[in-house]
């Protein structure tokens, strides 16, 4: 019953999207006010059903009813509840509706907290997202139906498969997706101003909160994926410049550069098409990253062959909306007048030079990821194109980005003094160089990394001494600066805090990548192994059982300089239902670095391979990143200010006093 | 081709990639990439294994290179990588026998060739690109000063009206 009334329940919001994509587009076209108004209640009734479809999967699920094919091929009645919650999305099917959950999640906020967007950009906004929403409803009920029951009814499913049954499957799919989808909203702004022919400042106001919500989700997907990549594969990686990976990445610093640009337009109104093009990439991006990877056509053409009418669906959707909103894109954008006038060198200018080395970056990232595709469909020829790619072409322009990155926020608005500003940024410059020297004499080689420190100290100081110039640290007294701290707009410390979490990030990859040490051996009971400052020696090995699996746990014990810190654990569990085993690693945090244990062969004469890293810094990596997205937060609570129609600078001020 | 060996736990990727290892099928094989018995005695020449082989992709992989898969073909490149450096091989020696063995797909940073060249040029092409237009952009802006539309009459009336509203 449950599955019927969540198929049910789909199909309904499937009309109502139908409705919500055309009713309100011609209201606002002929100046309807009832027909606009048809838009809000679809948009709110809509998420209330896609919810209701998706409650009823989860029951599905969570009630372990096999006679639903998705659970049966997907779950597990031994598995623990959290799991048999979380494999609803750890499905094609299943992540497919989570994805429009999302979806319709962002088009009824939209619907009922946008309320200071005018009444015909509202509606068509919320039409153009309808488009999007209706199209996949229609994907999810032709092609990839979660609903579908099977006679007879099987007495146990399939299992999920053992890598996903971690809690990394309940947030990093479900963050990555907000992300993905939150960028939709800008997408639908950007193609009803393009409907609209009109444009500006508080059209970036508007999109504002959104982007940042979006982003925010992004940044933190990504870093959790990068996370749960690292612990639970067993080779101590953390970015592999995979196509999937790269697919997350590119709508991350497409919408790294929208929301910088979005800035520009909001303040000075300059960059208006550029920004427009902008949200049109980004939601593109974000398509492909979600459905190029999950139809496969990315790391293997024949994926297509398993389903076709999925794969040719898919290929439409990408057809239709990015090459559509293109189209709209070179159509109406000239209709939109440029604005402000900068000097190259002011903040504007500082942005813009942003948006280059991001949009460069993306541009290396894309075609690393689809020239050998490209190239094989044309010449037959194979090649391959991986890490060593990307850390010798995109390595060097983040670099360059990065040095850029502590200008940016000291720069003044329309012409800026660079010379006064390297004056102001002296006291970074110091820090990089002693963090430089000092990492140079503590460590030596390899000689990029002192350089990767000075950087990232760099970027780090450079946030820092935003914040002081600001507040007048050092300059004035205390009780002005704690004054001015608090009066600071929220986007202000937002802008530091982000960049202050890109240069943690940094300092976090050198360390990991320059300086981490390894073993590969072999040990017998008793045995002892060096790393850095730490011994370790094997114990004993032992059986375990979880509740869906077996699994041989083997104990090391961690001294440092003779005393003991602790006790790792790595294991093979062997999961019977599936026949699989996974390598669970062990890993040991020592303040932001870690000790990371994989266990390998176990030998028949009671030795086991095991392979062991230090790893310094190396939680630094997702520390900046959550940093990162709390800057994104702060900045979004500044919405207050944000929302709305351009106030005098007095009235912001006696605005901005209730918020203090 | 190469997705249809090799075995599941070399191929998974949890992150990102959920749906594809559901479909991933086959029996996992304990085992970590590089194995004790592998390395070779002799540290500079383990180390100079260890940076070629990280260079070198194992084709029967998702884009993993020999040194981090544990499939039995990447066993088999790492201890053929070892051999040639012991007998003697410099490090482009070793890649150019792989090469000539298994063709450029081998390589995880292709080489810069013609066929190659829109890859290998697009980062620089696109930054220099972009800062043409830029400053094409600023230049011709500031050349040509944005006349100001004069305003309509309905602009004039509520314009008059806030200036006479102001305090």
């Amino acid at each position: 019953m449950n599955a019927e009334v969540g198929h049910y329940a789909l199909v309904l919001a499937l009309a109502l999207a139908l409705i919500q994509s055309v009713v309100p587009l011609i209201g606002a076209r002929v100046r309807d006010g009832a027909m606009m108004a048809v838009a809000e209640p679809t948009a709110l009734a809509q998420f209330g059903f896609v919810a209701l479809s998706f409650a009823m999967l989860v029951s599905c699920y969570v009630g372990s009813d096999f006679s639903v094919r998705n659970v049966f091929e997907n779950s597990h009645s031994a598995m623990p509840l959290i799991y048999k919650f979380t494999s609803t999305w750890g499905n094609h099917e299943g992540s497919m509706l989570l994805w429009v959950l999302i979806l319709s999640f962002f088009g009824a906020l939209v619907a009922a907290f946008a309320t200071n967007v005018p009444p015909t950009l509202k509606a068509t906004v919320l039409a153009v997202q309808a488009w999007i929403a209706a199209t996949f409803y229609l994907f999810i009920l032709v092609t990839s139906n979660p609903f579908l029951r099977m006679a007879p009814a099987p007495f146990e499913g399939r299992d999920l498969n053992p890598i996903l049954q971690d809690l990394g499957l309940a947030i990093h799919p479900p963050l990555l997706y907000l992300g993905y989808v939150g960028f939709s909203i800008s997408f639908s702004f950007a193609v009803a101003a393009l409907i609209e022919g009109r444009i500006d400042a508080a059209w970036a106001r508007r999109v504002r909160p959104w982007l940042l919500a979006a982003w925010m989700c992004l940044t933190a997907g990504i870093a959790m994926g990068s996370y749960w990549a690292y612990y639970e594969l067993g080779w101590g990686g953390w970015w592999f410049w995979d196509p999937v990976e790269n697919a997350s990445l590119m709508p991350w610093l497409v919408g790294t550069a929208l929301l910088h640009s979005a800035v520009v337009m909001e303040k000075r109104e300059a960059l208006r098409i550029w920004t427009i093009l902008l949200s049109i990439l980004t939601f593109s991006l974000s398509l492909i990253g979600t459905f190029l990877v999950r139809s496969g056509v990315l790391t293997s053409v024949h994926s297509f062959a398993s389903d076709p009418t999925r794969g040719i669906f898919i290929l439409a959707i990408l057809v239709g909306f990015i090459g559509g909103s293109l189209l709209l894109f070179a159509w109406r954008a000239p209709l939109l007048r440029q604005g402000g006038l900068f000097a190259p060198v002011s903040r504007e200018g500082a942005l813009v030079l942003n948006n280059l080395f991001l949009t460069t970056a993306c541009a290396t990232v894309f075609v690393g990821t689809l020239y050998p595709l490209a190239l094989e469909a044309l010449t037959g020829e194979k090649i391959s194109v991986g890490a060593p790619f990307f850390t010798s072409t995109f390595g060097p322009l983040f670099a360059c980005l990065l040095v850029a990155v502590p200008f940016g926020p000291l720069l003044a608005w329309k012409r800026g003094d660079l010379m006064g500003v390297a004056q102001r940024l002296s006291g970074a410059f110091l820090v990089a160089l002693i963090g430089l020297a000092a990492s140079f004499a503590l460590e030596g080689k390899p000689l990029l990394a002192p350089f990767g420190v000075g950087l990232a100290l760099f970027v780090i100081t450079g946030a820092v001494t935003d914040i002081c110039e600001r507040i007048g640290l050092l300059r004035t007294p205390l009780a002005t600066v704690l004054r001015r701290a608090a009066g600071l707009p929220r986007s202000a410390w937002g802008t530091a805090f982000a960049h202050l979490g890109l240069g943690i990030t940094l300092l976090g990859i050198v360390g990991e990548t320059q300086w981490g040490a390894e073993r590969i051996v072999s040990l017998k009971p008793g045995d002892k192994v060096a790393i850095r400052n730490y011994d370790i020696t094997f114990e004993r090995t032992f059986n375990r059982t979880g509740p869906n699996y077996a699994e041989l746990a083997a104990a090391f014990t961690v001294r440092r300089h003779g005393e003991i810190v602790g006790v790792m654990e790595p294991s093979k569990r062997n999961f019977a239902s599936r026949q699989m085993t996974t390598s669970e690693s062990a890993l040991m945090a020592r303040g932001v670095s870690q000790l990371y244990l994989s266990l390998g062969d176990i030998n028949p004469d009671g030795s086991v391979a095991i392979r062991l890293y230090y790893k310094p810094l190396v939680l630094l990596i997702w520390l900046g990143c959550v940093v990162m997205a709390f800057g994104g937060g702060l900045s979004l609570s500044d919405r207050r200010l944000r929302v709305g129609a351009p106030k005098p600078a007095r009235a912001k001020t006696a605005a901005m006093a209730p918020a203090e | 081709m190469w997705t249809r060996e090799g075995n599941a736990r070399s191929r998974a990727r949890p992150a990102w990639r959920f749906a594809l290892i559901a479909l991933a099928l086959g029996v996992a094989q304990p085992a970590v990439a590089v194995q004790p018995d592998e390395i070779l005695k002799d540290a500079g020449l383990e180390a100079r294994a260890r940076a070629l082989s990280h260079e070198l992709r194992c084709m029967v992989c998702q884009n993993q290179s020999i040194d981090d898969s544990d499939a039995p073909l990447a066993r088999d490149l790492r201890v053929l990588v070892r051999e040639r450096l012991t007998s003697g091989d410099s490090d482009s020696e070793v890649v150019d026998f792989l090469v000539a063995r298994y063709g450029e797909f081998v390589l995880l940073k292709p080489r810069f060739a013609w066929h190659n060249a829109l890859l290998w040029l697009t980062p620089a092409a696109a930054i220099v690109a972009g800062a043409v237009a830029m400053f094409a952009a600023i230049r011709r802006r500031r050349a040509v000063p944005v006349a100001a539309a004069p305003l309509s009459a309905d602009e004039e009336r509520r314009l008059a009206e806030v200036i006479d509203r102001a305090p």
